[in-house]
């Protein structure tokens, strides 16, 4: 029998105004149990803590009841008491009797009778209440994070700054990222190469980063501050460690129409590639895909021509299982796929280009040295149109586009205009819009400039339609604000494409059980105070995976994440809540229920050796609930059949008891 | 001007609804009778969620619009515009009580530039 | 004779995230609802057993409220969504054993609505004021 402790505050008069805190706390002591029972003016204040206190110690009580507050509140506060006194924290309930009662009744009879049952309710609960301890778990002092773009880099660096080792898994064979495909960026127009691949050099040479290229995740176990993964290493056919980068093998591979995917198919490269000049790491890839000698063994002159017999046309995917503390995803964006807008005459010609092509076209590393030539004839366009939101803000086709606002093409829409008119002054350049939006620092000045300093023509309307014809572009369009319909022979368009996470991410977040919304965007824990956080306790998210983003905001966000990945690798051990889920191992039938409904992957299922009551022993399946990754939600304990599942802190009995106390 | 039972019951009619517009205009972009209108697509959802219904009654963009729904088809909100100049054909046929041209009169105004498309709507506008 | 007036007796399950936090606002912004309904914590909607449900019928209770996160908005992600088909169910059965379908009732209130909560609560006595007392499930052992 617990020896309770009825503590009733009168918080001033925001309670004792409509509650007869006298009275309560009169008829709590006649509750069985309660051994003490008193009213406080200020129950929070150190005066009432310590009345707390000594009461614990003068009447030896091991339960207490707080009738005050909310407990969310100061829950906390009277734990701490609690504590002090020397008492388990979690022997405290509390009566939440002012905002849930005071406040809300005016008349004192009803207040108290009211303020009575739901202290009667508290103690019943605390009967049953039994001393908790969080769990401790140890945390691997190692970080993962997945994809190597801008993000990951950055996130990589801050988090190996501070000391702890990271590892980057990278599925295109070099880091880099969607920015090492820009050429300038906006609103300063500093190139991106410039500014990028110093970091990539950075983070190749730091001694606490190992960069994973070509290689995916394949598989996630475990839980925070302990995740196992499983990283696939694709073959390259090229011995990472002997490969110097030299490219002679690139200059004599025979195989020399295979479509460049890092320009975008707008040129060519080998079977054997480097990605681009600045690659990290600089190694040769074979393509399978592409190579003769892989296909059907005729060739290995690439073999032939490396000093280096880096050439390995036998590798092997390699498996390899690393611990980890702490993930972070940052798996980045796509372009969307155009072919689903027949209006713009994407797949008609190849005049039409996406804008990340058109990076490509003004890019000096590009497939044009950096010259704005068309694709289909190699001529210089004397007419460009820029078409905006095109698959963003798309409500009505989601097979097609996208619901939300892509961020960053108002901006490098006017970046491409701009740069267009600066480098060729005779080309005419219109920008086709339905707002534009500005919003960060120095970037509505920037669009400002683009249309008073460069000319741009900024047209307020949409372009309906686009069809190719001899070598001009017939764009149909409206001009909402002189409410008139254009016609344009314009020699290029380049369309602001929507972007859209990764392909790589959905399933990616299945294995680490973090949550998606529809957009396939990552969750955060809050989206306001815990933006980099997933509710997954130990993954975190960096970059345009957790929605649109531009270069600033990718950073600032990469550092945010790094700087959370750290406050968790800092720890040596975890705590974790105490409240959560617990199965009777006897009375579990090993059903697997809970294991399908828990969020957090927090139950498993093991084969457990039982002595049974003839005293022979049995292998039986058992649920066992991980304490470290359970958040305590209790939607197994509802689930289980034969009611082996229980939550600690709000046990079955405990929530029947307070039904029983309101009830009565 | 405001008339907010008509803009009702055409809102109704049509199941168009106009505040989804963006204002994009691309389907005044698309709209292949642009130049033959008073009364250009993205206007006619504005002016209806305006309220604004009167003029477009009076307007002979009415019976420009092809109903080739290219609006309809490229509006990126899925408002579609056709559906609400349909809408203020029906109120304005209901009003008079009688179709704007008989079914018989439509055979004489016929020339050989009206594409098939053109001729299917505009049975479906007069003969009813 | 004195003609006692009759007060329901009303149990309503709240989520400490969302719902719970919506009947503390309510309470911080002075809005009145029955003393009727006496509250009680779950850490998410998906934590009530129907037995929770089942046993306040039993012990005499005229209503029985539950309120969690709006769907989608769950803490636990995903376990107001089970809530939701759970409660679907029981509430069928309980209404074929004659408890009223208006005696139970699920309800998404955010930490942000504490009007909204106020307002549900009003609505809900009222609703059960006017069918009365709850003899169905009552457990006559335990007679009050």
């Amino acid at each position: 029998m617990q020896r309770i402790g009825v503590f009733v505050c009168w918080c001033g008069s925001n309670i004792a105004g409509t509650v007869d805190v006298k009275a309560v706390a009169e008829a709590l002591k006649s509750e069985p149990g309660v051994v003490f029972s008193t009213d406080y003016q200020y129950m929070c204040s150190q005066a009432g803590q310590d009345l707390i206190k000594n009461a614990v110690k003068e009447h030896g009580l091991t339960g207490i009841v707080v009738c005050s507050c909310s407990p969310r509140m100061h829950e906390a506060t009277f734990r701490k008491t609690a504590a002090a006194a020397g008492l388990n924290p979690y022997m405290v309930e509390i009566a939440n009797i002012r905002e849930q009662c005071s406040w809300v009744h005016k008349e004192m009879p009803i207040g108290t009778e009211k303020a009575i049952i739901l202290g009667k309710a508290a103690v019943a609960k605390v009967h049953l209440n039994a001393p908790l301890t969080p769990g401790e778990s140890p945390v691997t002092k190692r970080a993962l994070v997945i994809g190597g773009g801008i993000a990951g880099i950055q996130t990589a660096l801050d988090i190996a700054d501070a000391g702890f080792e990271v590892d980057i898994v990278e599925k295109k064979p070099t880091i880099g990222g969607k920015m090492a495909q820009l050429d300038k960026t906006f609103p300063t127009l500093d190139c991106a190469a410039c500014i990028l691949t110093p970091k990539m050099v950075d983070v190749a040479q730091n001694e606490k980063v190992r960069i994973f290229s070509y290689s995916e995740v394949t598989e996630v176990k475990g839980f925070v501050g302990n995740f196992d993964v499983t990283i696939k290493k694709n073959a390259r056919y090229v011995k990472e460690e002997i490969c110097t980068g030299c490219g002679a093998c690139v200059d004599k591979c025979p195989m020399k129409k295979v479509p460049n995917e890092f320009n975008l198919g707008m040129d060519n490269r080998r079977a054997i590639y480097i990605p681009f000049a600045q690659a990290v790491p600089k190694v040769a890839t074979i393509d399978p895909n592409a190579c003769n000698m892989l296909k059907n063994g005729k060739c290995g002159l690439c073999a032939k021509v490396c000093t280096a017999g880096a050439i390995d046309y036998t590798q092997k995917d390699e498996y390899i299982e690393e611990k980890y503390g702490a993930i972070v995803v940052a798996t980045g964006f796509n372009p969307i796929s155009m072919d689903q807008f027949d209006e713009f005459a994407y797949n008609q010609s190849k005049d039409v280009i996406t804008s990340l092509e058109f990076e490509r076209l003004t890019n000096a590393a590009g497939p044009t040295a950096g010259k704005l030539l068309r694709p289909s004839d190699g001529k210089h366009p004397h007419k460009i149109v820029f078409v905006q939101c095109v698959g963003s803000r798309c409500a009505a086709c989601a097979e097609k586009g996208k619901e939300y606002c892509s961020k960053i093409c108002c901006m490098y829409t006017a970046k491409h205009a701009m740069l267009t008119r600066d480098k060729y002054p005779d080309t005419e350049v219109y920008v086709f819009y339905i707002d534009v939006r500005t919003p960060g620092k120095n970037f509505d000045e920037f669009y400002r400039r683009a249309v008073e300093e460069y000319g741009v023509r900024y047209i307020k309307g949409m372009v309906g339609k686009i069809v190719p014809e001899g070598d001009k572009l017939k764009v149909q369009a409206s001009d909402l604000l002189s409410n008139k319909q254009l016609h344009i022979d314009a020699d290029l368009v380049v369309l602001a494409a929507a972007i859209e996470p990764d392909k790589s991410a959905r399933p990616l977040a299945t294995m680490l059980t973090a949550s998606m919304d529809t957009n396939d965007f990552f969750t955060e824990a809050h989206p306001k105070l815990r933006p980099v956080e997933s509710p997954t306790a130990g993954v975190f998210l960096s970059g345009a995976c957790q929605g649109p983003k531009d270069i600033p905001e990718t950073v600032s966000q990469a550092g945010a994440a790094a700087s959370k990945v750290i406050g968790l690798l800092a720890k040596d051990k975890l705590t974790g809540n105490p409240c959560v889920a617990y199965s009777d191992e006897m009375m579990c039938n090993g059903c697997s229920s809970c294991e399908k409904v828990c969020p957090y992957g927090a139950i498993t299922y093991e084969e457990k050796e039982f002595r049974m009551p003839d005293r022979s022993t049995a292998i039986r399946r058992v649920a066992v609930v991980n304490p470290a990754v359970c958040q305590g939600c209790g939607c197994c304990t509802v689930t289980c059949p034969s009611g082996a599942m229980d939550l600690r802190g709000f046990m079955n009995s405990q929530i029947m008891a307070e039904v029983d106390a309101i009830c009565k | 001007m405001n008339n907010p039972y008509l803009q009702e019951e055409l809102l109704r009619m049509s199941g168009v609804d106009p505040k989804k517009c963006m204002a994009c205009g691309k389907c005044s972009a698309s709209c292949p009778a642009y130049d033959e209108m008073e009364y250009h697509p993205h206007q006619f959802v504005s002016m209806v969620k305006n309220g604004d219904i009167e003029p477009l009654m009076k307007s002979e963009s009415l019976y420009r619009c092809l109903t080739c729904f290219a609006c309809a088809e490229r509006c990126p909100r899925g408002v579609e515009p056709a559906k609400l100049v349909e809408a203020v054909r029906l109120a304005v046929i209901r009003q008079q009580g009688a179709n704007r041209l008989k079914a018989q009169d439509v055979p004489a105004l016929l020339d050989e530039e009206i594409p098939q498309q053109a001729l299917v709507s505009a049975f479906r506008k007069y003969a009813k | 004779m004195q003609v006692k007036e009759y007060k329901p007796l009303i149990v309503a399950f709240c989520c400490n995230w969302c719902s719970y936090a919506g009947a503390d606002l309510a309470g911080n912004n002075r809005l009145n609802y029955p003393a009727e309904v006496k509250i009680i914590r779950v850490p998410c909607s998906c934590r009530v057993n129907p037995m929770f449900i089942l046993r306040a019928f039993q012990r005499g209770a005229d209503g029985v409220i539950l309120c969690g996160c709006h769907p989608g908005d769950c803490h636990y992600t995903s376990g107001n969504y089970f809530t939701r088909r759970r409660m679907a169910m029981l509430f069928s059965m309980l209404d074929f054993l004659g408890i009223e379908r208006e005696r139970t009732r699920v309800e998404w209130v955010s930490a942000a609505e504490g009007a909204k909560f106020a307002a549900t609560m009003n609505d809900f006595v009222e609703t059960v004021t006017a069918l009365g007392e709850n003899k169905r499930l009552e457990d006559l052992r335990c007679k009050r």
